[in-house]
């Protein structure tokens, strides 16, 4: 199963089949446990993506379920991404494939390095995120429109509103979610933020 | 300055700009960086044909890796000496400030920073680490980035950032003796759960705050990422001061005058309005121990393993999967549980006055028989003054290994796990699944006084009759 590109530029929508991981709190220890964080490239990562959990199923886990090999929209429940800030957790989950995540709610540092990696995190209700697992479980080969830029994701005549806050999703409609030119081009206002700070000018003494 | 919390005066000096779609570009006064969540910033840095805009704000450290045995280079593990020796290339390519093996400042990223006078009150910080809400403790603003902010922060100097609301959680009333910060983080947590503080910095305020001393109000801001905030913070005061005066990179002389100033000007004013308010007495909190597997299920040391019943709906599936998972029946007390580890250290608790604490019930008494207990200080300064003042020795005696400065155990990236399905009594931050090495392994979080008094009796107990 070749892995879809890498998100480049806009991401105003993403078409592809979902994945469900059922259950609150799933923390990135989880998502990636620690032993592969040994490591100076993010390059091999996906072979640990919730390399544990996987183990103890024993082949029964979504992500080594043959009807989701291929899928690239995952669906999660409460606090999902809790713990660590390891960017390697939305990393391995990249090159597993996945391409947008979508939840009840999300653990911020989480959401921000998937955002670094144009991997949109959108919001739904609690038990809208299970309906949607559910009807992923009821038919894994039906595509997902998951619409970034309208804020709802599609399955067959079934739909669902998502939320997402204004500043993320100003930044992945419009492309600018890598932001560092951005803020790198923000040299004068650098400069007069540094020099206003008392500690960095040795507090006028 | 009008009325404002310490978190919104901080935010506007450090504002450099408005991006579209209302986040703020947040300029960063200190950055910290390691040897695992940095090499792949350095690397995209390079990619982008960039450079490093502030070498001098950014120090570094190496602490996940390091083996807590034998510290000689090369490591037996070439992936961890690897990493290392990118973290050595990268920051002598770019003029960064190193502090390494044997230095005598190296140690675990949020004990060296604050030890060196590095944090200070009103600045941002930002570390490639969710535990870099440690720092909060003095007054700063700081939370834990990704890889991908690393290199954003290296190349600017400046993050791009949603602003939180701010909760103050006041705390009332004395915590009695052997209830400890750590025991207190883990009921506030309890409490309001792991995903209460998400959207949310939290205050730290209140006379119990105040009576906090640097290390356990460190210990209290290095947790608030448990509780879903990812900044904690308490606000300058004397205390505060006092830790900072004399420090390597604390200002001195007329600068330190202004600096004061300044500092104090920072905090919340007494009439600043906050988005939310809770409070707690402190003076009902018992020895605080985790059960499960979020460090949200928690209890008192005197109480029993919550029940479905007991549990609100929301949060039974969790429960059954901690039940399962740490092999413990609902309604069965905690104290009395058998532990084969007990490891006191990390990020949270492995400061000089955690040792204290921790040797104040060793002392004298012995670790029970066929259990591993070892004692790993936060830093190579912390370990100089442990053993200047006998702590080693204390340990040593009672039958704990005493070893060399790094996170250990807490997390599984050196030689330093759990092994099968091994329980530990540990003194660090997080009780995930596989969190300290073993897939199957299980962790019981506590303050390292609980920790001794587990190593001793070799059981979950007690530790107030102890030091009585």
């Amino acid at each position: 199963m070749s892995i879809p590109a890498f998100p480049v530029g806009p991401v105003p929508r993403h078409r592809g089949c979902g994945v469900a991981v059922v259950g609150d709190d799933i923390d990135t220890d989880r998502i990636i446990p620690a032993r592969y964080l040994k490591c100076v490239s993010f390059t091999g990562l996906a072979e640990g993506v919730f390399a544990d959990d996987r183990r103890e199923q024993a082949g029964a886990h979504p992500f080594d379920r043959p009807e989701h090999q291929g899928a690239s929209v995952l669906v999660v429940n409460g606090n999902f991404g809790c713990g660590s800030s390891r960017e390697h957790a939305p990393q391995a989950l990249m090159r597993w494939g996945i391409r947008a995540v979508i939840g009840h709610s999300f653990a911020e540092i989480f959401f921000g390095n998937c955002l670094a990696l144009g991997i949109p995190c959108l919001s739904l209700g609690k038990a809208e995120a299970q309906a949607l697992q559910a009807a992923i479980a009821a038919d894994p080969s039906a595509e997902l429109l998951v619409d970034v830029e309208g804020l709802q994701v599609g399955l067959g005549t079934a739909s669902w509103p998502l939320q997402l806050a204004a500043g993320p999703h100003q930044m992945l409609v419009s492309g600018q979610w890598d932001g560092t030119s951005q803020l790198v081009a923000h040299d004068p206002e650098l400069r007069a933020t540094a020099a206003r700070l008392p500690y960095l000018t040795g507090f006028g003494a | 300055m009008s009325a404002g919390t310490l978190f919104d005066k901080v935010w506007e000096l450090h504002r450099v700009a408005d991006l579209p779609g209302g986040s703020t570009q947040l300029f960063i006064g200190l950055h910290l960086i390691h040897e695992v969540t940095s090499p792949q910033a350095f690397a995209a840095l390079s990619d982008l044909g960039l450079t490093v805009r502030h070498p001098e704000r950014t120090v570094a450290t190496v602490d996940h890796i390091v083996p807590t045995t034998s510290q000689a280079r090369p490591f037996a593990d070439p992936l961890a000496e690897e990493m290392l020796a990118t973290l050595e290339a990268n920051c002598a390519a770019h003029g960064i400030l190193l502090h390494g093996l044997g230095s005598g400042r190296q140690g675990i990223v949020h004990v060296i920073a604050p030890e060196l006078g590095l944090t200070q009150p009103g600045m941002t910080v930002a570390c490639g680490d969710s535990h870099t809400s440690t720092h909060g403790a003095f007054g700063a603003i700081a939370f834990g980035i990704g890889t991908s902010q690393v290199r954003d922060v290296l190349a600017s100097q400046s993050l791009a950032m949603t602003k939180l609301k701010v909760r103050r959680i006041w705390v009332e009333g004395e915590l009695q003796n052997g209830v400890y910060a750590k025991d207190l983080i883990l009921h506030i947590i309890r409490t309001l759960g792991v995903k209460g503080g998400v959207g949310y910095a939290h205050e730290f305020a209140g006379p119990t705050i105040e009576a906090l001393t640097m290390e356990e109000r460190m210990t209290l801001c290095n947790m608030a990422i448990e509780g879903g905030a990812r900044v904690g913070y308490v606000n300058p005061d004397s205390t505060t001061f006092a830790y900072l005066q004399g420090r390597p990179h604390a200002p001195s002389g007329a600068a330190w005058d202004q600096a004061v100033a300044w500092w104090s000007a920072l905090a919340s004013d007494p009439d600043a309005s906050f988005d939310d308010e809770v409070r707690f007495d402190a003076a009902v909190i018992a020895p605080t121990v985790t059960w499960g597997i979020t460090p949200g299920q928690g209890i008192g040391v005197d109480e029993t393993v919550p029940t479905l019943e007991q549990t609100p709906p929301d949060e039974r599936p969790l429960a059954e999967e901690a039940y399962r998972y740490m092999d413990l029946a609902p309604g069965s007390p905690i104290a009395g549980l058998p532990v084969d580890v007990c490891f006191i250290g990390s990020c949270t608790n492995g400061r000089l006055s955690d040792l204290r604490e921790a040797a104040a019930v060793a002392r004298g008494r012995q670790v029970a028989p066929g259990l591993r207990a070892f004692v790993v200080p936060g830093s190579e300064q912390v370990a100089a003054e442990a053993e200047a003042e006998g702590l080693d020795a204390v340990f040593r005696a009672a039958g704990f290994e005493w070893r060399q400065p790094g996170c250990s155990m807490c997390l599984a990236m050196n030689p330093d796990r759990l092994e099968g399905r091994q329980i530990s009594a540990s003194s660090s931050n997080r009780n995930f699944k596989g969190r300290q090495g073993s897939a199957s392994g299980r962790t019981l979080l506590m303050s390292p006084a609980m920790v001794a008094a587990a190593a001793v009796t070799g059981q979950v107990t007690d530790v107030r009759p102890l030091i009585s």
